[in-house]
């Protein structure tokens, strides 16, 4: 892969105009809220489309390349089965509450139905985990920088994080967003060239289809037998692990992308916010999953492609890369790793503008300062973005420092991720749950994911409280990691609110389903939340079925 | 508030234009690639660009 002036002059470009739109939005902003929540402001198409791009950092473009290489269309799971049914969920079901209640965070949400404690769990380890996740991806773009422009890791890191800092310190949330926004689309526009190329020079889908095994292009037939397919996972633990707990624990209760929702100018248009993303979501697999599968058939069709090795066997992470130096010349390189870098600022930027909300609203005005004025919490929140990003920056040290701190922190966000939807299943859905039930709940079911993780044992991780089962893959044991904490915070959760004293209905309005009055109907069918989502529903069916 | 449809609008536009120089000047080639990808790839994105500022005019 050589580059040009033109590859560096596209990147200086598009960073010109990052810094641009934080530059203008500066004027925005004039209260905490404006900083912070960007005071439920903006249009749908943005809030939607941020609402995916916010996920879709460079870390993913690159596993989910990788894994179509790996696993082949099974990959596009996790798009589904493991996005689209949560997304069209926590639009239809729960966004009135997140955006009825009036709270301007997830863990305050919390403190409303629940109590302070369940409040103060959710923010400290949301508030951790958002901070270790961006230094992730700052290390990540650190490695990458260095490896393709030669720079210093110091450069790449403290560059990129100047970068971030710069436009989410002036225009807040709004600047975060609007970003995503561009990135989503330079993503994606410069991603479908390759999966273009890359699907014709294999010949095509019935080409790519000759060329490998059957289980590489297929989603669903082999999944019966965790031995049959490539990820040797079986039917029940993909379907109810990533289809139900972790996708659900992820897109309904994950305040990094609730964030965007809540952002949005309306209760329909909050609402319809997931669900409209849901449909380009799904378009997502052909651009990303697809390349990665032609690149496996190139590889077995003799076309002077080789899959990108390392230790002996395929490097699956480098297959990304491997194809852009094939298809890509110089200037459409630029773009497509342009829009890598973008991407990883912009998941960095979505995990600050999330930090400093929870930080600001949950904790310092939670339990540090009550009751100041509005334009201290404001200069706050901008301090809290400016401590926010030096603590990424750090945390992207300790992560190049420990190799496999990566590994270990996904493991944790699973264990504090997959009881949190239980809880708020049982908050929205049930008025009987107490503050006490959540909190035990949410403790148990972290402790029962910790067990399981500990008591199981699969590509040589776990098993360190002894091994009563062995899986054939980690990805199977993350699966029923994430199914048996969600079932003990549920039954712990059930039994202990039993036994303590629920709210009074009258506390509850707005917070729980039952209690709380509809919304009235819009008088159009296209503006409808669960009308567009049995759309898009069907279609993700059809889709499921096409590929089966 | 900064429509977001301008500036986007702009940078498709500023890199179609970039990337069409690009394919129409430079020899720029990749080993499985037989097109001139930079040119119909810039083409495209001022294409693009184009539709974001006419749907920011209308708005």
């Amino acid at each position: 892969m050589s580059l040009h002036l033109i590859d560096y002059v596209v990147l200086v470009l598009y960073f010109g105009f990052v810094l641009g739109i934080g530059w203008f939005l500066r004027k925005n902003v004039s209260s905490s809220s404006d900083f912070l929540t960007s005071s439920h402001s903006l249009p749908l198409w943005i809030t939607s489309l941020a609402f995916l791009a916010a996920n879709m950092g460079a870390l993913e473009m690159i596993g989910m390349c990788g894994s179509g290489a790996k696993y082949g269309m099974m990959t596009s799971h996790f798009y589904w089965i493991g996005a689209i049914p949560a997304m069209l969920f926590v639009g239809v079901f729960m966004m009135p509450f997140y955006y009825g209640s009036k709270a301007r965070s997830v863990p305050e949400y919390l403190k409303l139905r629940f109590d302070e404690k369940t409040r103060g769990f959710n923010a400290l380890t949301f508030a951790v985990m958002t901070i270790l996740a961006s230094g992730i991806s700052m290390y990540a773009l650190g490695i990458l920088l260095q490896s393709i422009f030669g720079w210093s890791f110091t450069l790449s890191v403290l560059a990129s994080a100047g970068i971030v800092l710069a436009y989410t310190y002036l225009g807040g949330l709004s600047s975060a967003i609007y970003n995503e926004v561009l990135q989503f689309f330079l993503i994606v526009v410069g991603f479908a060239p390759l999966a273009i190329l890359s699907v014709q020079k294999a010949g095509g889908w019935s080409g790519i289809s000759q060329r490998l095994q059957p289980a590489m292009t297929s989603s669903w037939r082999y999944v019966a037998e965790p031995g049959q397919n490539p990820m040797n996972v079986e039917w029940f633990g993909l379907i109810m692990g990533l289809g139900f707990v972790l996708s659900f624990g992820y897109w309904c209760t994950n305040y990094l992308v609730v964030q965007r929702a809540m952002a949005a100018r309306s209760m329909t248009d909050a609402r319809n916010t997931p669900v409209v993303g849901a449909f380009p979501k799904m378009i997502i697999p052909f651009v990303v999953i697809v390349p990665g599968v032609a690149a496996a058939a190139l590889a077995a069709m003799g076309s002077g492609y080789a899959l990108p090795t390392k230790n002996g066997g395929p490097d699956y992470d480098k297959v990304l890369f491997s194809l852009m130096g094939q298809f890509y010349p110089s200037g459409m390189l630029g773009v497509g790793l342009t829009a890598l870098v973008a991407s990883f600022m912009s998941g960095m930027a979505g995990n600050v503008t999330a930090f400093n909300t929870v930080w600001t609203y949950d904790i310092y005005q939670g339990y540090i300062r009550k009751h100041a004025p509005d334009s201290h919490y404001l200069w706050m929140g901008r301090m809290a973005t400016v401590f926010g990003t030096a603590f990424s920056v750090a945390a992207a040290y300790l992560a190049q420092s420990f190799n496999n701190m990566m590994d270990y922190l996904q493991l944790i966000f699973g264990f504090v991720n997959a009881p949190l939807f239980a809880t708020f299943l049982l908050g929205m859905f049930w008025k009987r749950t107490t503050g006490h039930g959540a909190f035990a709940g949410l403790v148990t079911g972290t402790a029962a994911a910790l067990t399981t993780f500990g008591l199981t044992t699969a590509e040589g991780k776990g098993g360190f409280l002894g091994v009563i089962h062995e899986f054939r893959s980690a990805m199977a044991q993350n699966f029923w990691v994430a199914i048996n904490a969600w079932l003990v915070c549920m039954a712990v959760s059930v039994v202990v609110s039993l036994m303590t004293k629920p709210k009074q209905d009258s506390e509850l309005v707005g917070l729980v389903y039952g209690v709380t009055p509809h919304q009235a109907e819009e008088s159009v069918w296209y503006r409808r939340p669960a009308t567009l989502a049995l759309v898009a529903a069907f279609i993700c069916v059809l889709l499921n079925f096409v590929f089966f | 508030m900064l429509d977001l449809r301008k500036p986007a609008g702009w940078f498709f536009g500023a890199l179609g234009v970039l990337l069409t120089a690009t394919g129409l000047m430079a020899q720029f080639t990749a080993p499985l690639l037989d097109m001139n990808l930079n040119l119909y790839f810039g083409i495209f994105s001022i294409v693009f660009g184009g539709i974001f500022l006419w749907l920011s005019r209308r708005a």
